[in-house]
């Protein structure tokens, strides 16, 4: 390290790779000394002026404020408080452009100057050397002070490095063409930058102070060798002219030897690096105690009357920059915040003056050509030769190009300073510094999009694990009692189901199943309508109350009414029955979510109705044998069924029997009697037409059937009158085929629509012949249709709903599902129930014709 | 008021593209004048008729891919290929050797990969190549320097027998060939190698008509001036001198080896640094930025197996000349070289 001293202290530099050496243009603005600008009519200050956080607001619009008071007070990290630069009223608060390449609009305070430039009370320090560390820092910081060099870091962070740092750097480089600001400064202020560089010696405590001067400046470094005479800690280094040794890495390796490690700042090897214009304004601030609100400005360029260097209030427009300086714009005019090489062009010219204004130029095109258009990289690597970072800026520009991340970050990318070394000299004229920024943007936009894909992911696989739990949860739950408890019930509710049946035989056989039919009939007859009404009027009741209920769980609604039909009338009307479906298929759907009464209600029906369909067949097929008693079964499903039906059903129910009817009336006396007793159970639903029409082919099928057959005619009366027994062999057979029919739909489907179907037919069976039989199945199979196209899309809808919604909120989807598809199948019966009507009528008139 | 946005930097060096190319064809003059005087004007010839058939055919492309003309015209480089081929080729070849070379050089070697810069060989090399292989004998049917010549023949004569293969007088290429000896003369590289594999020792073999002591006759005047064109280029920045320096000093070093393990049958430094193509090569062949490194320690590795290989083939190989060859194969591996060679970024790998 001695021997290093010795090397800088002889005046040694360690020149850094690559370089380049645009024409400096600085004697454009070296001409005269540094003016101060008459007051403007207005200010515009930024609130962020610097790295770091804003300051808070601690003024009002409309207040009045003094020259050099505190508009913001520091408040989080690297937040550093910006100062009235002229006393004046607050005009505004508001967005504005701010000098950054991007131009966003920064919250900034508009002061109107009142001309009268009043301070406010100072408390400058004499000598700061009586100070402590924290004073002094403190100072610093309120004061407003940060990097004026470039990148505006708070300087009180940087005077209070935690670091001991052995180098303390002065860059008085100004390398950029154009600029001479701290030029200027230096050969005016010189002594007073070197207080400031005392200052920072004493909150540092630096081995040595080296102040890096380019040769370009002799009036400077002259003026800065009598400053610091005084002081043998401070070296006075000349560097050759090479852009861009003013870069504060390059600074660091030309004057000490030393590399800033990658990723690292230079205070790791004990380096600090302060712009001469910070020093100066430290020094302002201490011995002043005036904060940062002015600073030296360089305004230049061809189209610059009068190119020189002022004394610029802090959020002085532009504008009044180029008008106090005479500007006479071109065409296509640029003007440059900061120098030809890392300056930013501005969209215009009500932009403020920031603590990182060092130069405002404006140049014509004779002096700065506009860029050519790009042409083919040839790879000559002049890019290279110039790179102070020894990168490959022609193959990182095929990389950023080609958008290769990965080979980007290989080839050291984030190391580029983006100097433009490598854009000032490509023959081909590519923008390369361009291409870099752009790459280094989408490469950390994609890294935060990694990190937040990360997240996304890393909550999507806890959701998942949720789920999983819960649906275990579930299943766990439903297993206990559909894998055991259900089947069990299954099986109970089947055994009821026959026991009902065969029990209602076994009654009629003790009575005598006749006298009852007949007085069922008479019965029926004697009081038509008032039988049916009371009926009515208590279902009706009760379906009040359910509605009451179905309002909140629909599918309840549907468990509700198909328990009741469970235990009145499986046979009952197809909508009934297919909205029962679709809500056993929501219902369970649905089941995780509801409670397990909830669920196992309309999961037990289904299986319940199931069962009875079962149960029914099987008694229908031993009421063959004793036929009479499978009739009035029949007869006393339909009759219990009647009052639980709504009209709708009953209609269908009727029209459904109509069929029958004809067919019946046409082929056989025997189906006429059956339809007889089913006409007079069902009359309250049958119109007068149909009973007329009915009555006209019974007594024409009686007359038929007595020229027939005598037997047939005695079956016949007999069953006119018992509304039983003395079936012919085809009745039997048909009546089988469609019960064999009606299980098999039954098994494949569970569907109760179809049930509801086949129960009608069923009931119709006996006294049906082919067509009918057609018609029926007919009708099923559409029925099955329509019900099997709605139960997928329930279901679809209804995983859909599940899959996206919590598990809770399962039962409203489901609610939200059912009066469509409810709607949806309403339409359907009622169309096929149309039809079927149509039909019956035109058998009807045909047989009436007959 | 309307202000012009434009990323920085907003100064530029006023390098361009067709200034550098410009430059390059410039440095080829010394050497070209020496070919014309030495080789008769046939070269001017050939010259004239390679730019034709590259403008040409840049200029087709061009308009099959639809991309404007001139610009890519003007940049200069198809025309720098052409006169590298150009001076390449024996000056007397017939007039469809240069034709075809050039094509291929421009059309299938450069446009067909993607136009400048996308080219993975240098144009003028694998033409040559291409060339060299097709047509072995009009390949090297070398003229001897004018002095030699029983008949010296006129500009016009060269011109008929580039066109017609034959003079007015009736003379073929091979008869004009024929030196005031009577004896058919190949290129002092050809000679020395046939010589040699005749049992004879160089200073046997130097003996022959063409050679003046040292070097072939006018070969290494020819060379001298590629090498103060290609001096002009180092200094006028438009190429490090990383590849030429990695050519000579390998050939250097290699004819000096053979030279000290076999004096008797190598013709030592400065006979293989002056004759044939090597000055050429090495500062307008191999510097060719598209296809060599772009790497200063990859360019000096680059330009050290070039003339590794040349002096191979030189002395091993079937081919009296080799810098086509070499700078093909090491086209090859410029990839290679530079991933391995990356410099040392600033702040990289310091452990202070």
């Amino acid at each position: 390290m001695e021997k290093l001293i010795a090397q800088i202290k002889q005046g040694k530099v360690w020149p850094f790779p690559g370089g380049i050496h645009p024409p400096g243009q600085k004697t454009i603005s070296t001409g005269q000394a540094i003016t101060r600008l008459p007051l403007p009519d207005k200010l515009v200050v930024p609130l962020k002026q610097h790295i770091g956080a804003n300051g808070k607001l601690i003024v009002d619009k409309g207040q009045q404020v003094l020259k050099g008071q505190a508009l913001t007070k520091p408040v989080a990290n690297w937040s550093v408080p910006i100062h009235a630069p002229t006393s004046g009223v607050i005009t505004d608060i508001c967005q504005m452009p701010s000098a950054h390449p991007s131009a966003l609009p920064e919250l900034s305070i508009i002061i109107e100057p009142d001309g009268q430039d009043r301070w406010c009370t100072l408390n400058p320090v004499p000598t700061p050397s009586l100070l402590s560390h924290e004073q002094l820092i403190d100072i610093i910081h309120d004061r407003g002070i940060a990097g004026m060099g470039g990148a505006g870091f708070p300087t009180y962070i940087k005077a209070d490095s935690r670091k001991a740092i052995e180098y303390f750097i002065v860059n008085a480089v100004e390398c950029e063409p154009y600029i001479t600001a701290d030029d200027m400064l230096m050969r005016e202020y010189a002594s007073g930058i070197i207080a400031g560089i005392e200052i920072m010696q004493q909150l540092l405590t630096p081995t040595l102070t080296i102040v890096g001067i380019e040769d370009n400046k002799p009036e400077a470094i002259a003026a800065m060798q009598t400053a610091a005479a005084h002081n043998d800690k401070i070296i006075i280094q000349t560097v050759p002219t090479v852009y861009p040794s003013g870069g504060e890495k390059q600074l660091i390796q030309l004057l000490t030897n030393k590399e800033v490690p990658s990723g690292g700042i230079p205070a790791d090897i004990g380096v600090l690096v302060q712009n001469v214009g910070t020093l100066f304004a430290v020094n302002q601030a201490v011995f002043e105690g005036k904060p940062l609100i002015e600073r030296v400005i360089t305004v230049t360029g061809n189209t610059i009357h009068n190119p020189g260097n002022v004394w610029a209030l802090l959020g002085t427009e532009i504008k009044h920059l180029l008008d106090c300086q005479g500007f006479s714009p071109v065409p296509q005019q640029r003007v440059v915040m900061g120098g030809p090489m890392m300056g930013f062009t501005l969209p215009t010219v009500r932009i403020g003056v920031v603590k990182t204004t060092n130069c405002i130029l404006a140049p014509d095109h004779e002096e700065l050509a506009e860029p050519g258009p790009e042409k083919a990289c040839i790879r000559c690597s002049a890019c290279a030769d110039a790179c102070p970072a020894s990168l490959l800026p022609q193959q990182l520009q095929w990389f950023a190009k080609s958008k290769e991340y990965d080979k980007l970050k290989e080839h050291n990318l984030f190391d580029c300073i983006e100097c433009g070394a490598c854009a000032y000299v490509c023959p081909s004229e590519i923008p390369l510094v361009q291409y870099y920024r752009v790459a280094k943007v989408e490469i950390k936009e994609q890294q935060a999009e990694q990190v937040k894909a990360e997240r996304a992911k890393e909550r999507f696989e806890l959701r998942k694990q949720r789920l999983e739990r819960e649906q275990e949860a579930r299943q766990n739950r439903h297993k206990r009692k559909p894998a055991t408890e259900k089947s069990a019930d299954e099986k109970q509710k089947i055994a009821d189901a026959l026991a009902r049946v065969k029990s209602k035989p076994a009654k009629d056989d003790d009575k005598s199943a006749v006298a009852t039919a007949i007085a069922r009939a008479k019965a029926k007859k004697q009081n038509q309508g008032a039988d049916l009404e009371p009926d009515n009027s208590d279902v009706a009741l009760e379906r009040a109350a359910r509605k009451e209920q179905a309002r909140k769980y629909k599918e309840q609604k549907a468990a509700a009414s198909t328990t009741d039909g469970d235990k009145a009338a499986p046979a009952d009307d197809k909508k009934a029955a297919v909205a029962a479906a679709i809500a056993r298929a929501k219902a369970k759907k649905a089941a995780s979510s509801t409670t397990d009464s909830e669920t196992a209600a309309p999961a037990d029906d289904k299986k319940a109705a199931v069962a009875a369909a079962i149960a029914r067949a099987k008694a229908k097929k031993a009421a063959k044998a004793e036929q009479a008693d499978s009739l009035e079964a029949d007869q006393t499903q339909s009759e219990t069924a009647a009052p639980a039906d709504d009209k709708k059903a009953a209609v269908a129910a009727a029209i459904a029997r109509a069929k029958a009817k004809k067919a019946a009336k046409a082929e056989q006396a025997d189906s006429l009697e059956a339809d007889q007793t089913q006409s007079e159970t069902a009359a309250p639903a049958d119109d007068k037409k149909a009973a007329v029409a009915a009555a006209i082919a019974r007594a024409k099928a009686k007359k038929a059937a007595k020229a027939e057959q005598a037997d047939s005619l005695e079956a016949d009366q007999t069953q006119s009158e018992t509304a039983a027994p003395a079936d012919d062999k085809k009745a039997a057979v048909a009546a089988a085929i469609a019960r064999a029919k009606a299980k098999k739909a039954a098994k494949a489907e569970q569907a109760d629509s179809l049930e509801a179907d086949q129960t009608q037919s069923e009931t119709a069976a006996p006294a049906d012949d082919k067509k009918a039989a057609i018609a029926a199945a007919i009708a099923r199979a559409k029925a099955k249709k329509a019900a099997k196209a709605e139960q997928v899309s329930s279901v679809e809808k209804d995983n859909a709903v599940d899959e996206t919604t919590p598990t809770t909120k399962n039962q409203e989807p489901g609610t939200e599902a059912q009066p469509e598809q409810t709607a949806q199948d309403k339409k359907k019966a009622a169309v096929a129930a149309a039809i079927a009507r149509a039909k019956a009528k035109k058998l009807q008139q045909e047989g009436s014709d007959k | 008021m309307k202000l012009t946005m434009a990323s920085s930097p907003h100064s530029h060096s006023h390098k361009s593209l067709s200034k550098l190319m410009q430059t390059v064809i410039l440095a080829c003059i010394p050497g070209l004048i020496a070919q014309l005087y030495f080789f008769g004007t046939g070269v001017l010839i050939q010259l004239i008729l390679a730019l034709l058939t590259a403008s040409i055919s840049e200029a087709v492309i061009m308009r099959i891919r639809k991309r404007p003309v001139w610009p890519t015209l003007s940049d200069g480089s198809a025309w720098l290929t052409a006169v590298l081929l150009a001076l390449s080729i024996p000056p007397l070849a017939p007039w469809w050797i240069i034709v075809i070379g050039s094509f291929f050089a421009i059309v299938i070697v450069k446009q067909l990969y993607g136009g400048l810069g996308f080219n993975l060989f240098n144009p003028a090399m694998a033409a040559y190549v291409l060339l060299l292989i097709s047509f072995p004998v009009q390949m090297t049917t070398w003229m001897p320097v004018n002095d030699l010549l029983a008949n010296s023949i006129s500009f016009n004569q060269q011109l008929s027998v580039i066109f017609n293969g034959f003079t007015s007088a009736g003379f073929s290429v091979d008869q004009l060939r024929v030196g005031v000896d009577g004896i058919t003369m190949a290129t002092p590289l050809d000679t020395i190698k046939t010589d040699i594999a005749h049992g004879l020792t160089i200073t046997e073999s130097m003996q022959a008509a063409i050679f003046n002591s040292w070097l072939g006759q006018g070969w290494g005047w020819v060379n001298l001036g590629f090498l103060i064109g290609g001096l002009y280029l180092i200094k006028a920045k438009v190429i490090n001198w990383h590849i030429p320096v990695g050519v000579i000093a390998s050939i250097a070093v290699c004819s000096a080896v053979g030279y000290i393990a076999a004096p008797g049958t190598e013709p030592g430094v400065v006979f293989h640094l002056f004759s044939g193509a090597t000055m050429l090569g090495a500062f307008f062949i191999a510097t060719d930025p598209v296809s060599a490194a772009t790497t200063n320690r990859g360019r000096l590795i680059y330009g050290a197996l070039i003339g590794l290989l040349v002096y191979l083939i030189r002395t091993f190989g079937g081919y009296p000349d080799a810098m086509a060859f070499a700078v093909l194969l090491l086209n090859m591996a410029v990839p290679l070289i530079d991933y391995y060679t990356q410099p040392r970024t600033y702040g990289h790998g310091v452990n202070k």
